[in-house]
């Protein structure tokens, strides 16, 4: 038997060689010819930090299927995560930092009266088939997404001041963009945008059918990307297999080429929990988006990873009411309940009788942020530090309640129970997404909060998909407690949240005219903050809508988890971020310290 | 020779059981919705006759427990203070039987709060929370099976006695019902009603569901007797002598369908608990805060308290007692009603 191992591992040894030669004579066979291969200079982007060892294969669990790896109609997380490492844009947001970086232009300047960004591409770029790069897919890929037809996601952020950003090609690497009215973002604007290879997608884009290409099952030749890594494999159910990129255009300090990982593996794993086991076992490499309670539980039992906090991420959590004027539609019951949620002394009571340390510690297990206001400390710029964090108190609620013209029935049993102004007593439901243990627990705690008001609260945990259909829909709910994510640090990207006419405007979704003299107030600061160039004043502009809505509670702000992470002790350079994706912002510099045993897998 | 085991041994136990969750404001030494936020999933603590430095004590103590340097919730015991039991202490308010108000506990501690069967995420003592939650899980099997032997009872006797064609129709709508999946006709019936429901309204759907769904088999069962029973001779010479119908049911056929009522009361009982624990686990059973010993294995669909927490299961164990007792209470009243089986123990002897 023993006799055996060394001849079975030298076969491993020269099936492996072979492979890795198959796979070197093959590339150039695939590669385009290029046409002006010489006599052009790459210029590389040289990143920072620890030099790593290439080799390996990381294998990372994805809570669910991406739907497409098509950039343009990409709107689920999974689909994003994994384009993310795939593609790359003009400017790129450091996840780390949180500042703009150059990533495919080498420079931009943008004009005095903000109306002008020319932004100059690096050289020498190509695409993961080895197609070169240059201002041309630039102007294709904005004249894609700015087109109607292709419904693409990301359109409404290039319509500035109601007309679309016109892109205008000065030679072969330089590209000007024209706005109608300045643009508060600037340059963050282009993160997250996907130059796209127009040699690949200009044929299907005229016949039409670009919205159906690039489904996961994609063959790798037609597809190709900038980012670090390139389609090579998809099975439906398994997982998706992304292998090195050899053109991609970064480089570590001393010059070598990233990424330095071989291979980068999407597992899908369905549940959470799921996912902790097949992190547990050794069959994922890292795993994000943990709950406290799988944090610790793992952190307990560490036996070859760490795990990491990170601190507070951009999700906050929040209780509204309904404050949607339903006319006639409304029931007799939801009419009187909202002449309580409409009073502001009412919304202030409830929020100061809420026990926001309570949630950190029994929801979050200490690994969370309470909130007051809706920009949770993880974003460290634009957070306004002077919204007071009043501590609960109830003789505060209690005093709150009195003026507004509410009293207390006193029952011989010492339970009493709060009655409105016309003596009823004051009763109303939260609505909790079922799947979403966190939030249900954050309820429950509500609950008993406000019962030492008087107040009787019925927790009603609901399907997801019913509770959003009620919200925005139906509009049949008291109150409901949720959370969002921004993703990005920026206050546009909460934009729909915050304008009276948005979408996502929750307890009052898509009004004609802003209900409430607050609301339109909110309405001109984030309008004005849009076109307000310059870091200092948008922050002052949205320092104050943040005040108006600590101070007005349309939502109450409870709570904002740290962003949990963990990754097996052999990958170096993992520096977890608070944006998303908050373990592979850095995947092109990831690196396994010991390569040999890894490769064994 | 081997006699058959007496119900009554096993009613006793019961009924015992049923009296300590029946009071279970008394045997309980905390109100089970309040929440002591400062100890989530506080551990069983352990109670101690002999300290941490030999000595005996005659009062039976505990030690407070703190948490374990740089853990959340990890605890050990703080063997620098002892913490007294004591017995038939005052302690929070409650009805005793829903009725009277008292303030009176088996035990109690002055200051700290003792857990001896732990805690759960919000700190709630989970001994409390199972002697409130079976309450509401028993009540809804004891009510559940009365709903369905009633009705049960009632058709099987129409249709066994009048046969005909509304024998025919009675069993077929009996197929029907249990071929219904009731499971998600609750859930359709859910998507019905109010979007909130208070518990008690919550209790008695529950009841009311399992009671209707169940009728079908205890239907069946007394047809049949009521079939046999009525084409005995002393049913039909009582028919010749010119007996009206309720006299016959009252007299004759009733009586003889008892035994099998019985049986089937005991063992439905069990099933029904279990059908309350199913819907609550599944969370539309009655809500939060209020206990069953459904929604308190709820929360073990969470992997990290499956792992974790060895007490949350502890609402599991709780249900074992009663199920051993009722299920036996049903064995031993089959064995006392089925002649057959005493005929083939005396033919055994015999040979």
């Amino acid at each position: 038997m023993r006799k055996d191992r060394p001849s079975l591992r030298r076969r491993c040894f020269t099936l492996s060689l072979l492979l890795a030669c198959a796979s070197t004579y093959a590339l150039p066979v695939k590669a385009f010819p290029h046409p002006q291969q010489s006599n052009t200079k790459e210029e590389l982007l040289a990143l920072p930090g620890e030099i790593g060892r290439s080799g390996g294969r990381l294998i990372v669990p994805l809570r669910s299927e991406p739907k497409t790896l098509n950039p343009l109609i990409a709107a689920d997380s999974s689909s994003r995560e994994v384009i993310g490492a795939m593609q790359a844009d003009l400017v790129h947001i450091n996840r780390a930092t949180q500042l703009t970086e150059a990533a495919l232009v080498k420079s931009w300047k943008i004009s005095a009266d903000g109306l002008q960004y020319t932004l100059t591409l690096r050289q020498g770029l190509r695409f993961s088939d080895g197609h070169p790069l240059d201002a041309d897919d630039v102007l294709f890929t904005f004249r894609v997404y700015l087109d109607e037809n292709v419904h693409a996601t990301q359109r409404d952020l290039l319509i500035v001041g109601g007309k679309p950003i016109a892109v205008r090609k000065v030679d072969a690497q330089t590209l000007v963009f024209q706005f109608a009215k300045p643009y508060g973002v600037e340059e963050r604007l282009f993160d997250g945008f996907a130059i796209l290879p127009r040699h690949l997608l200009e044929k299907p884009y005229q016949e039409g059918r670009l919205g159906q290409l690039w489904a996961p099952s994609t063959p790798p030749g037609e597809w190709a990307g900038l980012g670090p890594f390139r389609l090579k494999e998809y099975i439906p159910g398994q997982k998706l297999v992304l292998e090195r990129n050899p053109y991609y255009w970064k480089t570590d300090a001393k010059g070598n080429r990233l990424p330095y990982l071989e291979e980068l593996v999407f597992l899908f794993v369905p549940s959470a929990d799921a996912q902790v086991l097949r992190f547990q076992s050794g069959e994922t490499d890292i795993i994000t988006r943990l709950g406290a309670e799988n944090f610790s539980a793992l952190g307990r039992q560490q036996r070859g990873y760490t795990m990491a906090d990170a601190g507070p991420g951009l999700e906050y959590n929040f209780l509204f009411f309904n404050l949607n004027d339903l006319g006639e539609k409304s029931s007799a019951d939801l009419a009187r309940k909202q002449k309580w949620f409409r009073d502001v002394k009412f919304r202030q009571a409830v929020s100061a009788a809420i026990d926001r340390d309570a949630i950190v510690r029994l929801v979050y297990q200490g690994r969370g942020a309470a909130l007051w206001g809706p920009v949770t400390p993880g974003n460290r710029r634009w957070v306004n530090a002077a919204i007071p964090h009043t501590p609960r108190s109830l003789d505060r609620a209690r005093t709150l309640l009195k003026e507004a013209g509410f009293s207390w029935s006193t029952v011989p049993d010492g339970d009493s129970a709060l009655l409105d102004p016309d003596g009823k007593p004051v009763e109303f439901s939260i609505l909790t997404s079922s799947s979403n243990a966190d939030r249900t627990k954050m309820a429950t705690l509500l609950q008993d909060d406000l019962k030492q008001l008087g107040l009787r609260v019925q927790v009603v945990p609901l399907e997801f998909r019913s509770l959003l259909d009620r919200v925005t829909q139906t509009k049949e709910y008291d109150s409901c407690l949720l959370g969002l994510a921004s993703f990005d640090a920026d206050p546009n990207s909460d934009l729909n949240v915050w304008l009276s006419n948005g979408a996502t405007h929750l307890w009052n979704p898509s009004q004609s005219h802003p209900a409430t003299p607050w609301e339109a107030e909110i309405d001109r600061l984030m309008e004005q903050q849009l076109s307000t160039p310059g870091f200092d004043q948008r922050k002052r502009l949205y320092d104050r809508v943040q005040e108006i809505l600590a101070e007005d509670q349309p939502m109450i702000f409870l709570a904002s988890p740290d962003i949990l992470v963990g990754a097996k002790n052999s990958i170096a350079n993992f520096r977890p971020a608070v944006l998303e994706p908050y373990a592979l912002w850095n995947v092109e510099q990831l690196y396994f310290r010991n390569s040999r045993e890894n490769a064994s897998r | 020779m081997t006699r058959p085991p007496k119900p009554t041994k096993w009613l006793v136990v019961l009924l015992l059981l049923h009296g300590i969750v029946a009071a279970a404001g008394f045997f309980a030494p905390y109100d089970p919705i309040e929440q002591d936020r400062e100890r989530p999933y506080f551990p069983p603590m352990r109670i101690h006759l002999i300290d941490a430095h030999g000595h005996l004590h005659l009062r039976p103590f505990f030690y407070p427990l703190r948490l374990r340097e740089g853990s959340f919730d990890r605890y050990e015991e703080d063997t620098a203070t002892t913490i007294q039991l004591r017995f038939l202490a005052s302690g929070a308010r409650y009805r005793l039987l829903g009725v009277v108000p008292a303030r009176l506990h088996l035990f109690g501690t002055a200051g700290s709060r003792i857990y001896l069967l732990g805690s759960d995420a919000y700190g709630r003592d989970q001994l409390s929370r199972i002697l409130y939650g079976g309450q509401v899980s028993l009540l809804a099997g004891l009510l559940g099976a009365g709903v369905t032997l009633l009705l049960g009872a009632l058709i099987g006797v129409a249709a066994g006695y009048f046969g005909g064609w509304r024998d025919e129709l009675l069993m077929r709508l009996a197929e029907l019902f249990l071929a219904l999946p009731w499971l998600y006709l609750l859930f359709a019936l859910r998507a019905f009603l109010p979007l909130a429901v208070s518990p008690l309204e919550a209790f008695l759907l529950v009841v009311v569901v399992i009671g209707m769904v169940g009728w079908a088999r205890p239907a069946r069962l007394v047809r049949g007797v009521v079939l046999s029973a009525k084409e005995r001779d002393f049913v039909r010479a009582a028919r010749g002598f010119g007996a009206s119908n309720l006299y016959l049911l009252q007299r004759h056929i009733l009586p003889e369908t008892a035994s099998v009522v019985l049986t089937q009361a005991a063992i439905l009982v069990p099933q029904f608990v279990l059908a309350e624990m199913t819907l609550s686990f599944l969370g539309l059973g009655v809500p939060e805060p209020t206990s069953s010993w459904g929604n308190l294995l709820a929360t073990l669909q969470q992997y990290n308290v499956l792992v974790s927490y060895w007490w949350m299961y502890l609402p599991a164990l709780a249900i074992v007692p009663f199920f051993l007792g009722y299920l036996s209470l049903a064995s031993a009243l089959q064995e006392r009603a089925s002649p057959y089986k005493i005929e083939e123990k005396t033919n055994w002897n015999l040979s």
